[in-house]
């Protein structure tokens, strides 16, 4: 399985990664190498085999529903790169916001 | 199901599915600390981990999970023994991590029913649930138009908030319905302590997915491009927009004849002022999330035991209790709706009134007609409401007794709620004193002497014509019970032969 330059291109956009021509064209070979490495596995026959949800054998890790003190306003904007003293400060976006 | 009737007659079906985010009752945020309460000052409730800083690990609510729970098992869900979480990863400046905690492909419930019925019989509609999965809610990114060019300021205390996820299959044909059944959804929700509902601070907020089944004259059928649409601030824009946008995509298919599956999915935004829907950004490929699942959290196993105690907690469901009450106090199912509606505190309040009243249908009509009508008028809750269950039923023992009738006895409600006092004290002021038999028949006995005319007409047949008696009974003594001046001048009119 080999990746072609838009599947590049693609991932490059969805991770806001800025490619240049020479970029996707080293990534394409680069990322075509991994993706034929990891797909070795797939030679693997896997149909008795439960899927892994997690690496760990835990389960049920949970913690109260207890306040536990934030940080103060100035911690929490202190390594902003921009901030109003109340706010994280980020260049004008539009649309929508909250969870999707 | 009973099949709806269009109330517009139009030439389609219209198809709705509604996907519906609840912030969970709980003090904190789903993987850490910080408070939940909504209003405080920008970034003031935020640490590392809701912050997204490196190193910090996030460690899940039990609470958050118990009420989610509670939730899926009161919309009737399949709870899965296993259930694990997922990294959603896109950027926006108000998800600090790059990515949501949220639930891919074992999300903690799935196949659940509501029901929804219109107390006057117009519709009933049980509506299939997809899924409700559990997951963590974003930050509030605030844009001053006005200015332009201006920063957008970025408030991360309500990121991490716990919310439930409640997607709906598309059963839902109307958007008077859909209103409704969002309604029932709610009261559900709230009735079980799962979340308050409160639009207005985005505690709840609806997606819709809509599109129309238009029969052709060869017997297929044109289906039209699925829209969801976002930005609605109440139920009552969700039906707006929902009305808009059916006869949007008629017209559009009228114009194009677009069908689903020439187009990808498209997202539309609710205009509320304007009235109308626009076309936003097209909506990313679900494998455009790149899920996968979230190494810092370990899975969930959920035992019967553990889903014993939860169903234990949670409480008459508001479907339950229309019944009971309709039941147990002889009420409609109308009253009893009305009354449910209006959420547990009021329906406390009927029952404690009945109780002492001994009597539901008098309870059910004071409390739709004067309660809730002022409480409505004054606002505030009804635990704060002036005048309570017990004085209320003093009032209506007074009324069964004679002492008044029930104008008189609204005049008491009034003066009470305004003036705080006891209805004995109020009675007292009001110079309402009962009239006692002797003075009673001689006030009958004088109205007569000075109306021959009437009671030519009484003796000739026509009771009715003693309401004139009854006019200037009151009007001489505004204390006498009405009936009880009929009942006796119709008595005395008997004698005279």
């Amino acid at each position: 399985m080999s990746l072609t330059r838009q599947d590049v291109a693609k991932v490059g956009m969805l991770a806001r990664l800025a490619l240049t021509e020479a970029d996707l064209e080293r990534m394409t070979g680069e990322l075509s190498k991994i993706v034929n490495f990891v797909s070795q596995l797939s030679e693997l026959d896997t149909a008795a085999v439960e899927p892994l949800a997690h690496p760990l054998e835990s389960r049920n890790v949970f913690r109260e529903d207890v306040p536990a003190p934030s940080l103060s306003t100035e911690q929490a904007l202190a390594n902003a790169p921009r901030q109003d003293g109340s706010c994280f400060l980020v260049p004008a976006v539009l649309g929508e916001s909250g969870a999707a | 199901m009973t099949a709806h009737a269009n109330s517009a007659a139009e030439p389609y079906t219209i198809v709705i599915g509604l996907e519906v985010h609840v912030q969970l009752q709980t003090k904190t945020k789903l993987f850490c600390g910080c408070s939940t309460t909504f209003g405080s000052p920008p970034n003031t409730q935020v640490c590392p981990t809701c912050l997204g800083l490196p190193g910090s690990l996030p460690v899940m609510n039990r609470q958050a999970f118990d009420l989610a729970l509670r939730a899926a098992l009161a919309l009737d869900c399949q709870i899965a023994r296993f259930t694990k979480w997922d990294r959603k990863n896109y950027f926006y400046p108000d998800l600090p991590k790059g990515y949501q905690i949220s639930q891919y492909d074992l999300p903690f419930s799935h196949s659940g029913q509501l029901e929804v019925v219109d107390p006057k019989g117009a519709f009933s509609r049980r509506v299939r649930i997809t899924r409700v999965h559990l997951e963590e809610d974003a930050g509030k990114s605030m844009h001053d138009e006005a200015a332009g060019t201006a920063d957008t300021r970025i408030d991360l205390n309500r990121a991490g908030t716990p919310l439930c996820e409640i997607v709906s299959e598309p059963d839902l044909r109307s958007p008077q319905e859909a209103r409704a059944w969002l309604n029932e959804l709610k009261l559900l929700l709230v009735y079980l302590g799962v979340s308050d509902c409160n639009m207005q601070e985005g505690s709840l907020r609806v997606d819709a997915n809509v599109n129309l089944h238009i029969p052709r004259g060869d017997g297929t059928v044109a289906k039209t491009p699925i829209v969801e649409i976002k930005n609605m601030n109440s139920f009552r824009s969700v039906e707006r927009a929902l009305i808009y946008e059916a006869a949007r995509q008629f017209e559009e298919w009228q114009a194009t004849g677009a069908e689903l599956g020439s187009a990808p999915k498209q997202t539309r935004g609710w205009d509320d002022p304007a009235g109308v829907t626009r076309g936003q950004r097209a909506k990313e490929e679900s494998s455009d999330y790149r899920y996968f699942p979230e190494p810092d959290l370990v899975p969930v196993t959920v035992s019967e035991e553990q889903l014993a105690a939860v169903r234990g907690e949670m409480g008459e469901p508001p479907t339950v209790l229309r019944q009971a009450l309709a039941d147990r106090w002889t009420i409609t199912p109308y009253d009893a709706d009305v009354l449910v509606n209006q959420g547990r505190d009021l329906v406390a309040y009927f029952e404690e009134l009945a109780t002492l009243a001994k009597d539901g249908k008098v309870a059910s009509n004071w409390m739709q007609q004067d309660v809730l009508r002022t409480l409505n008028e004054r606002g505030g809750t009804i635990g704060e409401f002036p005048v309570r269950p017990a004085a209320v039923a003093d009032i209506l023992g007074r009324i069964a007794l004679g002492d008044f009738d029930t104008s008189r006895g609204r005049e008491i409600f009034a003066a009470v709620l305004e003036s705080g006092k006891t209805v004995a004290d109020v009675v007292a002021s009001l110079g309402i004193a009962a009239v006692d038999d002797a003075e009673l028949e001689s006030l009958c006995r004088e109205l007569i002497a000075a109306n021959p005319k009437i009671v030519a007409d009484v003796q000739g047949g026509k009771e009715q014509a003693a309401a004139g008696l009854i006019g200037q009974a009151k009007k001489k003594n505004p204390n006498v019970n009405p009936g009880k001046v009929r009942a006796m001048c119709l008595t005395l009119i008997k004698q005279l032969g």
